[in-house]
């Protein structure tokens, strides 16, 4: 068997230099697929068919096939319409879409202008995580440099198309991740979700039909179009096509992003990333942000890493963060970090979020304290349960997954917290 | 392929209609199945916040908020199964697990959707053990007490201010438990409609201020009441307690006031519980007045009475304030007119009645107060609807969200609660004029130079069409040139197919129907002669004049020549709810009861006749208006005065005919307005004086909260162009000396480039300002 290697899709290849520059994306073909659109007026229902068969899935966490999303755009409605891109990677644990624009910022340009051709938008919007100010400028620096180069603006390449595109800084807000809550902020007010429907593709940003997808989905479309959507869906596994990347982290010797085929088996994404630091022994992994359940390790060795696999162990791909926790680690400790950011970053709006996020990361510090009462767990249990899926968004589900996860398989780590006498 | 015009689904096991698009929850509320909610208002935007609704939807993987998901045809909706019913208690335990439970001493305690749904959703112990949240209040101003500690955050409040009001007071701010319900920039709550959020609270984190404290819900008797300060006729609720109102509340009519009232029908009953009320007649004697009993006061009015009829009845005058009831109006004037007067008049604040013989028979609006929002567009001639009828701006608003647009022809630039599409500024002298221009315009076919001199109003004009309203205010109907401006809307109205509105202040519909004006009797008839009009009458040397609920230093367009009338006259006779509006001339003091203590009849500005009923009994010797008037009628020997209740007066009167502005001839002529701009004859400047929101009569006047209100500040101020300031020399002044032909008043000065130039505005209904009421343009000097 040969060792696991990296297939580069949406990360440019190791030996590329500056591949931020707008030379180096078309050494590596770069806009020839946004080019050609502009030369033959490609029908937008042949991009979207390509990118239907082609089993792209949105990779900001939620997994909904991209082709079937940009369908749903209204095509016949008059009047402006908007495809934006979600670059306000906030999930702790997640640093791929920083790594996307600092090093392959045109892709992305390319993706955003593909897609919103295919849609009918003349306008995009990237909205940037405020922290990632590097990558902002790199970003601005290739929307400049794409400007310059005619592919951005008016009658582009001599066609009636038009394609404008403006990046915007967040403001360092979790929940504008949340889409709808995006584009609040995006239209200047604060940001919280909102209630839907009505849908952004009915009702989006400054109220008109809008589209948003995830920094990685739509760097991938470029090479789609340009390869083709077989080339795509054979680089994967069923259901899950084309390359993810992981943001591996914590206990591994090479932290980092790596960007490989979906379906890959874990234990070789953790080869990949140098193994367990210091020799340990892997006690628990997150797949996909600290959103999602933890897998105990015996599981995790045994699944594959894409749609599928992780679902069948309880848990779910996300944003493709892996984090790595050897046995040292204790997940009171772990839980009580998490809790305390989405009790942090909960917007406020609906009863459960606002309340319960609190209520859950002040039980669990109360027992990483030494202050917890037997009654605690199954009360953690409950409030999280009351939290889970009750809310507008889905940040509710986000605090509660972890809460519910950890004491399903580390339940032993918290009872020993609580006091002997307590608990007798 | 038609859609479905109903869809049929599921709830609870019982068959529902619904219409598609609707909610779950207007779909139970329909079939009376109570689902909890704290968020969810009918006439609010749809929140989906507070997760009190949550209910079970076949084939949904989770509960799903009743206010928030549409029906379908064939959803099985479960409201009480057990997974409803463990979202519903997860939620009620969220809200609780912060709000303080501080019940027994919350105002909200017996009428709090919390502590309702808390019964029926909630623990009887909780199992929160952690540290509560709690905020400091909010200083909301003198009408809302805040307690921002019990907020469930279902921003109710917020969407009230931005949706309905169109203002943007409050807001959430902070994010997560920190998110709070504030002011912005710690502005306060200046609308006229505030007081709606108490309502729409469902804790006691918003409480009324002036009733908090004072009375249990459960104490409370509700009466239905009218609220009389402006000619909506809005429907209230009176709750007393301890022989006293205690607080008003809305009383829901979608024709006329929806579930809104505003701050002025809601808190001016503090001005008819104040300590300043008559209880005992009065007469005067060497010492000066003195209490007497009701007999002996009315046997005096009528033998007064009898000798100012002596003669022809042209010692005889009665001034009437238009927010009396319509018996009281009408009873008013049989005496009168049983005597032989037919001197008697409500519109006391008119200067101009020159259209009299052909004035409608009541003032109002030719559209349904509930059609204003599906209107294409509004005229407004003189008209600040916020102030003048604040639940009509309300209908504008909704208008203008829907579309349609506005046009003002005014002499200042108001502040409004929605936007205006064309805005002509003229100074008062300039206002028929400029209604002349436009009206000609209408009517002229559109040849390419006419179309070029049309400004922003005709071009609002031909946009709007058929489908609008024009709608004249207290500046046009106070204004010296009145008829002209009703003639030539009238003609507008014509000619573009508008539909015509007046906004008369208080009940004047109802005193027109009943006969309080001079040229007319009861039901429109005409008098035998045209009596004085109300500002004639201040000029005549009268032996015996009545004055009914009339502050008579206030309420008059000239309060100085009605002082000298009064002082020339032999008997007055002042018929007063309160001791301070009683004149120094006043012979004969008979106490009556503000409406909150009586039964009477209304007619709105749509021609709706709505029946107020008492919440108290009159207070000491006060009695009903109607029964001292039937009474003296008894006194006079009249015939026809043998009334058993209030009822039998309104049945005499009867029902007028709708409202029909245009019905009158608008041929009279119009006299000296070209369409230019009049130079000013001299240094003076025109005089914009707008009668203030919480002026409009004696007992909103004595409100003390209101009084400490924004729109109620008792300091005297004006309004002036910035370059006119400049102009006269006057930039930076903080205050400035008006003078009149015979009164002068220092005044704090303010700049404003919405004041036409040429004018300066003030706020009518002071005594610092009242006296300008004769005059229609004074002098500006500097302070020395």
């Amino acid at each position: 068997m040969s060792a696991p290697s990296e297939i580069r899709v949406c990360l440019p290849p190791h030996d590329a230099v500056t591949p931020w520059t707008l030379a180096s994306y078309r050494e590596r073909g770069g806009y020839q697929a946004w080019e050609e659109v502009l030369k033959n007026q490609t029908p937008r229902e042949e991009i979207i068919e390509t990118l239907k068969s082609s089993g792209l899935r949105g990779r900001g966490g939620a997994g909904f096939p991209t082709g079937l999303k940009l369908s749903f755009m209204p095509r016949d409605a008059q009047g402006q319409k908007y495809i934006v891109c979600n670059s306000d990677e906030s999930e702790p644990g997640t640093f791929k879409d920083r790594d996307i624009l600092r090093f392959n910022p045109h892709q992305v340009i390319e993706g955003m202008a593909l897609a919103g051709y295919a849609i009918g938008a003349t306008v995009g919007f990237n909205y940037i995580r405020g922290e990632y100010y590097e990558p902002w400028q790199r970003f601005e620096a290739a929307l400049a440099e794409a400007r310059q180069a005619g592919l951005l603006g008016e009658n582009l390449k001599g066609s009636d198309i038009a394609f404008e595109l403006h990046s915007q800084r967040g403001a360092g807000a979790y929940i504008c991740g949340e889409e709808t809550a995006l584009l609040e902020s995006l239209e200047g007010k604060k940001g919280q979700p909102r209630f839907k429907p009505p849908f952004p593709a009915q009702v989006g940003a400054f109220g008109k039909p809008t589209t948003i997808n995830n920094t990685e989905t739509l760097a991938s479309i470029p090479p789609i179009i340009r390869n083709g959507a077989e080339w795509f869906s054979s680089i994967g596994v069923e259901n899950s096509g084309g390359t993810k990347i992981y943001s591996v982290s914590g206990h591994v010797n090479r932290p980092g992003n790596y960007e490989v085929p979906m379906g890959m088996p874990f234990r070789d994404l953790l080869e990949m990333a140098g193994g367990v630091q210091d020799g340990r022994a892997l006690k628990a992994v997150i797949p996909g942000g600290s959103s999602v359940p933890v897998v105990p390790a015996d599981a995790i060795m045994e699944c594959t890493m894409d749609y599928d696999g992780l679902s069948q162990v309880g848990s779910a791909l996300g944003a493709g963060s892996v984090i790595v926790m050897d046995e040292t680690t204790c997940m009171v400790e772990v839980l009580e970090r998490i809790s305390f950011f989405y009790f942090a970053e909960s917007c406020g709006q609906c009863t459960p979020c606002r309340e319960g996020t609190g209520w859950l990361y002040r039980m669990i510090r109360r027992i990483r304290s030494g202050e917890g009462t037997p009654a605690d767990l199954d009360r953690l249990k409950s409030v999280a349960d009351r939290i889970e899926g009750r809310t507008i968004c889905a940040l509710g589900d986000a605090a509660a997954w972890p809460v519910q996860s950890f004491l399903k398989h580390f339940r032993h780590e918290f009872e020993a917290m609580i006091p002997r006498e307590e608990a007798a | 392929m038609d859609a479905p015009t109903t869809v049929t689904v599921v709830i609870d096991g019982r068959e529902v209609t619904a219409q598609p698009g609707s909610m779950i929850i207007e779909a139970a509320d329909a079939a009376n199945i109570y689902i909890p909610r704290f968020c969810y208002h009918p006439k609010l935007s749809i929140a989906a916040n507070c997760r009190m609704c949550l209910v079970e939807v076949e084939k949904a993987p989770k509960p799903l908020p009743a206010c928030a998901t549409p029906v379908a045809d064939g959803m099985v909706v479960q409201t009480r199964s057990a997974t409803a019913v463990e979202a519903q208690q997860g939620t009620m335990e969220f809200l609780l697990i912060n709000h303080p439970l501080d019940c027994p001493v919350c105002d909200q305690g017996g009428e709090c959707p919390l502590q309702d749904q808390a019964m029926g959703y909630g623990q009887d112990s909780s199992r929160y053990e952690e540290e509560k949240r709690a905020k400091p209040p909010l200083d909301l101003g003198p009408l809302v007490a805040t307690a921002m500690t019990r907020c469930i955050h279902c921003t109710r409040c917020v969407r009230f201010g931005r949706e309905i009001a169109g203002t943007m007071e409050l807001g959430a701010t902070g994010r997560g438990e920190d998110m709070t319900i504030e002011t912005y920039l710690d502005g306060s709550v200046d609308s006229e409609v505030s007081g709606n959020i108490i309502d729409l609270c469902p804790v006691g984190a918003l409480t009324s201020k002036p009733y908090r404290f004072t009375a249990r819900p459960w104490e409370l008797f509700s009466h239905e009441g009218i609220s009389p300060h402006d000619s909506l006729g809005t429907n209230i609720t009176l709750q007393t307690a301890h022989q006293a109102v205690k607080r008003v509340v809305p009383r829901n009519n979608e024709k006329i006031n929806e579930c809104w009232i505003s701050d002025r029908d809601r808190f001016a009953y503090e001005g008819a519980e104040c300590d300043d009320r008559l209880t005992q007649p009065m007469i005067r004697r060497k010492e000066g007045l003195v209490e007497t009993s009701w007999e002996e006061a009315l046997s005096e009015a009528a033998a007064a009475m009898r000798q100012g009829a002596e003669q022809d009845g042209s010692q005889l005058a009665a001034l009437i304030h238009p927010m009396s009831s319509m018996e009281e109006s009408f009873l008013l004037q049989k005496i009168l007119r049983g005597l032989g007067s037919d001197q008697i008049d409500h519109r006391l604040l008119e200067r101009d009645f020159s259209d009299d013989a052909v004035a409608p028979s009541y003032p109002g609006l030719e559209v349904a107060l509930s059609d204003v929002e599906s209107l294409k567009g509004v005229l407004l001639v003189g008209c600040n609807p916020r102030k003048e009828a604040p639940l009509l701006a309300l209908r504008i608003r909704k208008m203008v969200e829907r579309g349609g647009v506005v046009g003002l022809l005014g002499s200042y630039a108001p502040d409004l609660n929605f936007s205006l599409s064309a805005f002509r500024c003229v100074t008062p002298a300039d206002l028929p004029g400029a209604l002349h221009g436009l009206a000609k315009n209408a009517g002229a076919s559109d040849s390419g130079a006419q179309a070029a001199e049309r400004d922003g109003l005709s071009g609002l004009l031909s946009e709007v069409g058929d489908d609008g309203m024009i709608l004249l205010g207290q500046s046009a109907l106070n204004h010296p040139e009145a008829g002209t401006i009703r003639t030539l809307a009238a003609r507008l109205a014509q000619q573009t197919g508008m539909r015509l509105g007046a906004l008369a202040p208080a009940n004047s519909a109802g005193a027109w129907w009943a006969g309080a004006v001079p040229h007319r009797t009861a039901q429109g008839k005409p008098a035998k002669t045209a009596g004085a009009n109300a500002s004639q009458i201040a000029d005549l040397n009268l032996n015996t004049v009545l004055l009914y609920g009339v502050e008579s230093s206030i309420d008059h367009s000239d309060p100085i020549r009605l002082q000298g009338m009064l002082d020339r006259a032999q008997t007055v006779i002042s018929f007063s709810t309160f001791r301070s509006a009683v004149p120094d001339q006043a012979d004969i003091v008979l106490p009556i009861a503000p409406y909150t203590e009586c039964s009477g009849s209304y007619l709105n500005c749509n021609g709706t006749v709505q029946v107020s009923s008492p919440a108290l009994t009159p207070r000491g010797n006060s009695r009903p208006g109607w029964k001292v008037l039937r009474v003296l009628g008894n006194f006079l020997s009249l015939p026809d005065f043998d009334y058993d209740d209030v009822a039998q007066v309104a049945t005499e009167l009867g029902h007028p005919p709708g409202v029909l502005m245009c019905a009158a001839n608008p041929e009279i002529p119009i006299l000296g307005h070209g369409e230019t701009a009049s130079t000013r004859p001299d240094d003076r400047f025109s005089l914009v004086a707008e009668r203030s929101i919480y002026q409009a009569d004696p007992i909103v006047r004595r409100s003390r909260a209101l009084a400490k209100t924004r729109d109620g500040s008792s300091e005297a101020f004006c309004r002036l162009h910035p370059e006119d300031l400049e102009a006269a020399g006057l930039a930076g002044a903080s205050r400035v000396l008006l003078v009149g032909e015979h009164h002068q008043a220092t005044l704090r000065v303010t700049e404003d480039s919405g004041v036409a130039r040429g004018s300066v505005f003030v706020f009518s209904g002071s005594v610092a300002t009242a006296g300008f009421g004769g005059d229609s343009a004074v002098r500006i000097r500097p302070v020395t």
